[in-house]
């Protein structure tokens, strides 16, 4: 008799746990990684520069804490509880020893350095293992801005667009600023590689930079992470562009971890008049990865290119956010996405056009693309417009299938094998996203990792 | 060379073949003819292994060897060659590296030396002469963009380049006009040797004024119901398919 009334308690004991469960995870926001990292920060000593900044970004943390499931821009990325699951330890890993001997190990990437090549041990820079031509630009680390350039550090992202941004601003201790000048051509790429290990003291790293590239000039970025071990890490990254009046950039990042690593970077792009912004995500490997990018086409006659590919498999998750706002007559704006995706992957592509009222004469194209390659793998795809402008060219498709069975038959038919028959198809779907990388030398440097990527575990 | 014997095949359960014997022999052309939803296409599938379609009974020999047991490529490397009906457009997989892919890999199969790039481009420039296609449409992706006339002379571009042995021709007359048909049939015509065999499966007549059958062969039903000489093509053309229809239909009352 007893035994079986303590069994009803425990039932509804459990029960009570289930729904006080429930009750968490139907939280919008998760407060409790928030505190976890506004209570790590407290104790650290004041960056004088930046302590608005820090002010604020801690106050939108306390408001907004960390998104949930239930915030519609994190629907089908729950990121805070991977990191709140994976990791243990929130603080900010320090230097790692000996990063020369890891530049060896990557020779391949470092062959690409045709001159100026930034190395970032944990996030920060490591001035000894960097080149750059202080003729062509400045580098200056964050801590050693003039007062009035370190106010525009938050300007372009600020924190309440985003919880990360605003959990980057609270936690960076360092980073880096770069001002091309006006004019200045630098024609070889730039190239940024972040080594990141964690370490005892931490596992989470927020890389933090922000380029102006002045009047007429231009300049081409190449930007990895690269991932020391396989132990659990965040990765936190927030970059701003200030992209002066015709002046013309590309950006290319290229995403290829490993499956415990957790990457969200929030990037931003002030475009001005006659001048064009084209960014290239190339993502290959990582456990949970969201990327949000968003350029502003300030004035007339603005060039905004986002061009993405992710190959996935595992139970690796991208997630892509992106938005262009038109605000001035005459621009242009061209997106394509293209996923494949195998065993249990996750492609989230979410792209935001929007088009203002005076942003008469905008053309703006948008497409994502994916194939599945397994019943397991999915896709959500949303296109989103809003169009205030009557005058405009604007159109969006996404499409999610399989691999053309019919392509794959004739390709067969004609003596290829089939393995060899999926890769070509694979290549050539995407090959229209490589294609618009212009640098030679990192064309071929990806374009061997997706053929190793395609021939392999496809 | 090919021996099929009682040929049954069905897609999705429904049996569209239902008991096809035919021999083919080295140096021989044979046509195939039937009206529409007879079979033709479907005979000239499962022969390259098409995989939709299953093979429920009989058996088909290649060369001594069980065709049904390889996989379509093996059958390619083998010797077989199927011009598709409908030539499928490849965005982003160009024809060169398509091809010089195709020939390395069955030229690996048969034990021979990949070609360089030197040797598979006189290669090209050699069979490209045969069937006067432009050099720019190779330059291009694979059949994208290309005209109905351009892709059939395309098929038979790459089986020239591949030199099968047995080549199926699946309606390559099909929407092509009286000039584009002709380059196409002296095309395969120049491609005829002793050692190699064509099947020609077609809907019309024309075609057969070109490309000259040893036999014709009248699909109907999934079975084969009449064969003959090529004067059997020219009465079809005079006749109609109505006449055999009413053959059959007379012979099972």
């Amino acid at each position: 008799m007893t035994g079986s009334k303590k069994r009803s308690q425990e039932q509804q004991f459990k029960k009570f746990a289930r729904f006080q469960l429930q009750m968490t995870v139907s939280t919008k926001k998760d407060h409790k990684l928030a505190k976890i990292f506004l209570s790590g920060t407290a104790a650290m000593q004041d960056l004088p520069l930046y302590s608005n900044l820090k002010k604020s970004a801690k106050e939108v943390l306390e408001v907004s804490g960390m998104p949930t499931l239930k915030n519609e821009e994190y629907k089908y990325t729950a990121i805070s509880k991977r990191i709140s699951d994976q990791l243990t330890r929130f603080g900010t890993p320090s230097s790692i020893d000996n990063l020369q001997k890891e530049i060896q190990g990557q020779q391949e990437l470092f062959q690409l350095d045709q001159g100026y090549t930034l190395v970032c041990n944990n996030g920060i820079v490591d001035a000894h293992l960097s080149k750059i031509d202080p003729q062509l630009f400045q580098l200056q680390t964050l801590n050693e801005l003039s007062k009035e350039k370190a106010t525009q550090i938050g300007a372009i992202e600020k924190n309440e667009f985003d919880p990360f941004t605003a959990l980057n601003s609270l936690c960076f201790r360092d980073g880096i600023r770069i001002d091309i000048p006006d004019g200045k051509i630098i024609e070889k790429p730039l190239l940024l590689v972040n080594f990141v290990r964690p370490d005892e003291n931490g596992a989470c790293i927020h890389p933090r930079v922000f380029i102006q590239v002045g009047k007429n000039a231009q300049l081409t970025l190449i930007e990895q992470t690269i991932y020391l071990g396989d132990d659990p890490v965040f990765v936190n990254s927030v970059s701003e562009w200030k992209v002066g009046q015709n002046a013309h950039v590309r950006s290319y990042k290229l995403q290829d971890g490993h499956k415990k690593n957790l990457e969200v970077s929030n990037t931003r792009s002030e475009v001005q008049q006659d001048a064009s912004f084209t960014s290239i995500v190339l993502s290959l490997e990582g456990g949970m990865i969201r990327n949000n990018l968003s350029l502003d086409l300030n004035a007339s006659n603005c060039e905004g290119n986002m061009y993405g590919l992710y190959l996935l498999n595992g139970k690796t998750h991208v997630d892509n956010h992106t938005n262009v706002d038109h605000k001035k007559p005459h621009s242009e704006s061209n997106e394509l996405y293209k996923g494949i995706l195998a065993d249990q992957s996750r492609g989230v592509f979410n792209g935001k056009i929007f088009v203002r009222q005076d942003a008469q004469k905008t053309n703006a194209f948008q497409q994502n693309n994916n194939i599945l390659l397994s019943e397991d793998a999915t896709v959500n795809t949303k296109p989103q417009l809003e169009i205030w402008a009557d005058d405009v060219k604007c159109s969006h498709g996404c499409t999610t299938g399989q691999l053309d069975e019919e392509a794959l038959f004739y390709l067969r038919a004609r003596g290829i094998g089939k393995d060899a028959a999926k890769a070509l198809l694979l290549h050539a779907f995407a090959g229209e996203v490589l294609d618009q990388l212009k640098e030679e030398g990192f064309k071929e440097y990806c374009e061997k990792v997706v053929h190793a990527r395609l021939g392999g575990h496809y | 060379m090919l021996s099929i014997k009682n040929l049954h095949a069905a897609i999705e359960g429904t049996p569209i073949l239902k008991g096809i014997s035919l021999e083919i022999k080295p140096g021989e052309v044979h046509a195939i003819m039937g009206p529409n939803g007879s079979g033709k296409s479907t005979l000239a599938s499962v022969l390259a292994g098409r995989e939709e379609y299953e093979v429920t009974e009989g058996e088909v020999y290649f060369k001594g060897k069980n065709l049904l047991d390889l996989s379509p490529e093996d059958r390619a490397r083998e010797g077989v060659f199927l011009a598709f009906q409908y030539p499928v457009e490849i965005p982003g997989v160009s024809s060169t590296n398509f091809l010089r892919t195709a020939v390395n890999q069955v030229r690996e199969y048969r034990g021979q030396e990949p070609l360089d790039a030197v040797k598979f481009l006189s290669l090209m420039k050699e069979k490209m002469k045969l069937v006067e296609i432009d050099q720019k449409l190779l330059s291009r992706a694979l059949n994208e963009g290309f005209s109905g006339g351009e892709k059939k002379k395309n098929e038979i571009f790459q089986m020239a380049v591949l030199e099968p042995t047995l080549s199926i021709l699946d309606e390559t007359d099909s929407g092509l006009d009286i000039d584009a048909l002709k380059v196409v049939a002296n095309g395969v015509n120049q491609l005829k040797t002793k050692e190699n065999a064509t099947i020609v499966v077609t809907h019309y007549q024309r075609l057969l004024d070109y490309i000259v059958p040893d036999y014709v062969h009248v699909l109907f039903d999934g079975r084969i119901v009449k064969s003959g000489s090529k004067d059997l093509a020219l009465e079809l053309e005079d006749k109609g398919y109505d006449w055999i229809k009413e053959e059959i239909s007379g012979t099972t009352v």
